[in-house]
């Protein structure tokens, strides 16, 4: 693509440092999540002691073996599955139905009805009227739908997925108009399939944001046996409720490598979708969308 | 009838027309609009509860109007100005530090020839993203812990004592920003190299013609093409100003450093839900978010004249 020889003669300074920044950055990332691999799969006396953590020099498993005798941690964890699930499945659903509409330019008050969507990314009622909207009216505390329903939908995943269906050529829809099929036959025949890529990037968003969604955990489930993973997690990290598993388990483990497998156990889901995530990046389903 | 009436009649029918003609379009739009009416309309109805003497017992309505004496308590009362300055001073420092960060990235990735090493390097980069607060701030404090983390035993490497990063007041903002950018430079630059992939190779090759270098073609070409992708970010940037990561924040604030690392967001959450003070955090949220509300619209207006890009 460029000039050969021009470019030769610059590599040189420049580029070394390009390459050492970019190193670094990668390094800087990748190396905390390295360090808790390695910390999890280390015996205590390791795990508390100074070092660079990067590979394992002896290993022990019982953080591991605590963590699988912790019954609240896969409780929470089968609860997460759960959540994300139908989560996921809700939100899909109402984003296709959603977005197919607002895509239509002959849509009547098409502007009003996406106006009225596209304000609530930039005012909502806050954290208070939320919550007595989930807890006192709706009364949906310590159910599943306290989880899933308010978080449904987002105005702008919903907006990138009727950018997506509105570039869709309408010819494509003539032809089945013609045979007299109507918008919901054509929407789930016809569009649906056509959107695979956009559809999935905003899955796997869905499943990533139920998986890490806590606070409303917090919030609306009283139940120990309802909570999910990331609370679960999040009590075994901040409120030193190490212990309290310990004398129950009966065993008397580092509280540190234990909290790196707990770690360890909940990444792993993400890490097994990464890849999967990973090939839409580049699909450009992104900002400028936003754009009305 | 009169004339008005029936031409009034007359329009209404013809809507109706329309709607009819849409109506398997509206058979799927509407429960769409029934949940935004509900999760996102009805606690906007709810914010009035921020002039009100808000008791659970009697409901919304039957509260009594206490007219601006939540918000009266919130600029002579002692509490919120400290946390409205500690939720200014991180949420600049992010915008600071944290929103050139990922453009520069970006540029120096758009540097590189191996499409390998930029995809490795790019993957690396967006994994933090996908993984929640909860593990994060685990990590992170594993990371920069006093007694076995790796950041202070680098800091011990080179003859400094440890510093116990997440419990120290001169610490813990600078923590909180830079994990913040740690977790977001990747996948912010995303948008831009998006960007970047639309300018045309063309410009680049005419360049390299005129034996531009590599700064000049930056200089004049991929920063000029990036502009309007920088000004939407930035009016979003600025309407997050007021909204603390919450997520993080809250994951990473202790006992030692509520003095500077307790924001908004934190303290909404532990009057109104942890004190029951209704009335009064609805108070707190409502302010923030009006004075973003406000900041995306100036924003988005002074952009509008100044560089023709904007988000409406």
């Amino acid at each position: 693509m460029v000039g050969g020889y021009v470019m030769k003669k610059k590599v040189g300074f420049s580029t070394i440092i390009i390459y050492i920044l970019l190193i670094l950055l990668a390094v800087v990332t990748i190396v905390p999540f390295i360090q808790v691999f390695t910390i999890s799969m280390s015996p205590p006396e390791v795990a508390s002691s100074y070092g660079l953590h990067l590979i394992p020099t002896k290993f022990d498993f019982s953080g591991y073996r605590s963590i699988l005798k912790h019954r609240n941690l896969w409780v929470s964890y089968k609860n997460t599955i759960v959540r994300t699930f139908l989560g996921t499945i809700l939100s899909m659903f109402l984003y296709i139905i959603g977005a197919y509409p607002l895509s239509k330019k002959y849509l009547p008050h098409r502007k009003f009805w996406t106006m009225i969507i596209v304000f609530t990314m930039y005012f909502s009622g806050g954290m208070i009227p939320d919550y007595l909207l989930v807890n006192n009216w709706l009364k949906l505390s310590n159910t599943v739908w306290a989880l899933i329903l308010p978080g449904a939908m987002s105005a702008y995943n919903l907006i990138i997925v009727r950018n997506f269906f509105e570039a869709i050529p309408d010819s494509l829809e003539e032809s089945a108009k013609l045979d007299g099929a109507n918008d919901i036959t054509i929407l789930f025949r016809i569009i649906v399939p056509l959107s695979k890529a956009c559809l999935a990037t905003v899955t796997l968003w869905c499943i990533v944001g139920n998986w890490n969604a806590w606070f409303d955990c917090m919030l609306y489930i009283k139940d120990e046996s309802k909570y999910v993973l990331q609370y679960t997690l999040q009590k075994i990290l901040l409120d030193g409720q190490t212990q309290d598993i310990n004398l129950k388990v009966g065993m008397v483990v580092n509280t540190e490598t234990m909290k790196m497998a707990a770690l360890v156990v909940s990444i792993i889901p993400i890490m097994i979708i990464y890849p999967f995530l990973q090939k839409y990046f580049s699909s450009g389903v992104m900002v400028g969308a936003i754009k009305e | 009838m009169s004339r008005k009436a029936k031409v009034l009649t007359g329009k209404n029918h013809s809507i109706w027309n329309e709607y009819k003609k849409c109506k398997y379009l509206f058979l799927l739009l509407i429960p769409v609009i029934v949940y935004f009416f509900i999760f996102h309309y009805l606690p906007m109805y709810g914010v009035i509860i921020a002039f009100k003497d808000f008791s659970p017992l009697k409901g919304i309505i039957r509260s009594d109007w206490i007219g601006l004496k939540h918000f009266r308590k919130l600029f002579s009362g002692m509490y919120f100005l400290p946390v409205l300055r500690n939720t200014l001073i991180i949420s600049f420092s992010k915008l600071l530090f944290g929103f050139p960060a990922p453009i520069i990235l970006c540029l120096v990735l758009n540097e590189v020839k191996s499409l390998r090493f930029k995809k490795a390097v790019q993957t690396v980069s967006y994994l933090p993203h996908f993984i929640g607060w909860v593990v994060l701030a685990g990590i992170v404090k594993e990371v920069f812990s006093p007694s076995h983390g790796l950041v202070n035993y680098i800091i011990q490497l080179f003859g400094g004592n440890p510093i116990f990063f997440v419990g120290s007041k001169q610490w813990f903002r600078p923590v909180i920003v830079g994990s913040s950018i740690w977790r977001n430079i990747g996948w912010d630059s995303i948008v831009y190299m998006a960007a970047i992939a639309g300018i045309d190779s063309q410009l680049y090759e005419a360049a390299d013609l005129d034996g531009a270098g590599r700064m000049q073609k930056i200089r004049y070409i991929t920063l000029p093409s990036l502009i309007p992708t920088i000004v939407i970010m930035f009016i979003f940037a600025v309407g997050g100003v007021m909204a603390d990561d919450f997520d993080q924040i809250y994951n990473m604030l202790n006992a030692q450093v509520m003095d500077v690392g307790d924001v908004i967001g934190t303290y909404t959450y532990r009057v109104g839900l942890q004190q029951m003070d209704y009335g009064y955090a609805t108070a707190v949220g409502l302010f923030k978010n009006v004075i973003s509300l406000v900041l995306v619209t100036l924003c988005n207006k002074l952009s509008k004249t100044l560089s023709g890009s904007s988000l409406w």
